[in-house]
């Protein structure tokens, strides 16, 4: 099994080789609320470590989706465009947002691991 | 300032309220199920909204208090029956909103609801108006609940008998538990609903008996969504003191022999409803499902502005994005496509009517 990583920004990323999945956490969701809105970054596209690489809305607001990694965008979940309620079902797992190819593998030592996020989320948690 | 609390900060609490500070009140935005939840569960079944934040203010007076409230106000209230309520305005001279309000004739004399935002300068404004002639009060010893949706009727029957016989924008005073309480057939959803003015120690009770019953308890956020969804204003939002009724295309709301009557901004009003005017309030469709909210630029075809959104949102029930926003008047017409610029990407969006939701209400005024 893969270890699951985290970022301030609330997401999580898996990496299985070179090859990053990354979405938002159960406890974004929840500070989100009901999201009604989802713009994810164009396949092909490059994104860099910690820039953004979409949008979320919630009925209240907007909020930035950041990529904890630098990488190029080499596929997209178009489903939870088409329902962006599916994040809010399932948000670390079905609705995960994009996969990079990843450039740098050593960007991944400085996000956390889901102890330090849990820990973090609750010192957080508003 | 110190957050105030209404008489029902309990119950949010003991029902899971995420309560964020709204116009000086720590009011709840949403409650556990959530804000499409919520709103879906007003649409089908029915929901309690505590809107204690807003004023209740009741004048009292004889004779002339309907002629010295005419001077300020474009409704007619000399043909407003008892317990009859009307949508008007308290405008300043220029024909801008500092306030849109309900006015309902009760015994003693009128009773007016306030936005909490604007209440304690409605007050001295209108107090100030009335030159100290009649008893002018702000009762805050009175919380304000609404019930709306289409079970509101059984659901408040139940508690109170006789309730479903108002029609609607009209009300009467009822008992609960030896208590004397005023209702009136009204609400900001586009469903049928009741808004009850009961004393602040009654109201926990009250509400928790309607929750018995089989209502919820729904949040600022899906009152927000249902309200645009219904095509309604929201003060501060929709309407402020730089726009005037006619722009606001509310011209339904200023009766016709009111028009060369007087009242602040009422020339302003006639010249508007005569030469017509510069810029209206319209409903917007994106086409996608992307949200414009307020102050995003509108555009023409040329790239030029034309205006801007002043309210925008997901519909829960309409399954879309929506919006209402202000645009020059020859923009205005029904299927006009215009530019929404979210995020410095252009959307393309459509003019259309209002409401978004349309629902009937119960009979006894034409629906606005």
């Amino acid at each position: 099994m893969p270890d699951v990583k985290y970022s301030k920004e609330h997401e999580w990323i898996i990496l299985e080789g070179d090859e990053a999945t990354i979405g938002i956490t159960k406890h974004a969701t929840e500070m989100l609320g009901d999201i009604v809105f989802t713009e994810l970054p164009e396949k092909g596209s490059n994104v860099e470590k910690d820039g953004t690489a979409g949008v979320v809305e919630s009925t209240k607001a907007a909020s930035d989706v950041y990529t904890p990694v630098s990488g190029e965008v080499i596929d997209i979940n178009q489903t939870i465009v088409d329902d962006p309620s599916k994040i809010n079902e399932d948000p670390e797992g079905a609705a995960w947002f994009f996969k990079l190819k990843l450039k740098d593998k050593s960007e991944m030592d400085s996000l956390m691991n889901k102890e330090e996020y849990d820990k973090f989320a609750k010192e957080n948690a508003s | 300032m110190e957050v105030k609390k209404t008489s029902l900060n309990g119950l949010h609490q003991k029902y899971g309220a995420k309560l964020v500070e709204f116009a000086g009140y720590e009011m709840p935005i949403q409650y556990k199920d959530g804000i499409v939840q919520e709103h879906k569960f007003t649409r089908s079944s029915s929901g309690i909204f505590d809107v204690s934040h807003m004023g209740q203010l009741f004048i009292s007076g004889t004779e002339n208090l309907t002629k010295d409230l005419e001077r300020i106000f474009p409704a007619n209230l000399e043909n407003l029956n008892l317990n009859q309520s009307k949508y008007s305005f308290l405008m300043n001279n220029e024909g801008g909103i500092y306030d849109d309000l309900i006015i309902t004739k009760i015994e003693k004399g009128y009773l007016i609801i306030l936005n909490a935002a604007c209440k304690y300068n409605d007050y001295e404004i209108i107090k100030s108006k009335l030159k100290d002639k009649y008893e002018i009060k702000l009762d805050e010893t009175l919380s304000l609940v609404a019930i709306q949706g289409p079970e509101a009727k059984v659901i408040l029957s139940k508690i109170i008998p006789g309730c479903n016989d108002l029609k609607f924008m009209n009300g009467n005073n009822f008992i609960f538990e030896d208590t004397n309480i005023y209702i009136t057939r009204s609400g900001y959803t586009g469903e049928d609903g009741f808004e009850i003015s009961i004393k602040n120690e009654k109201a926990e009770d009250f509400v928790e008996k309607l929750i018995e019953k089989g209502s919820k308890m729904i949040g600022l956020g899906a009152r927000d969504t249902l309200r645009l969804e219904a095509g309604l204003c929201l003060y501060g939002n929709d309407l402020d003191t730089k726009t005037s009724p006619i722009e606001a295309n509310l011209k339904w709301a200023i009766p016709k022999n009111r028009i060369n009557s007087e009242y602040p901004g009422s020339d302003v009003l006639k010249k508007q409803i005569e030469n017509g005017v510069k810029r209206l309030r319209v409903g917007i469709k994106p086409e996608t499902r992307v949200i414009a909210r307020g102050e995003t630029k509108i555009f023409n075809d040329n790239n030029q502005q034309i205006g801007k959104i002043t309210s925008g949102t997901f519909g829960p029930s309409v399954e879309r994005s929506i919006a209402m926003g202000y645009v020059e008047n020859n923009y205005s017409s029904i299927d006009t496509k215009v530019f929404l610029e979210v995020r410095g990407k252009k959307v393309i969006a459509n003019v259309c009517n209002l409401p978004f939701y349309k629902k009937n209400h119960i009979k006894g005024e034409i629906n606005a």
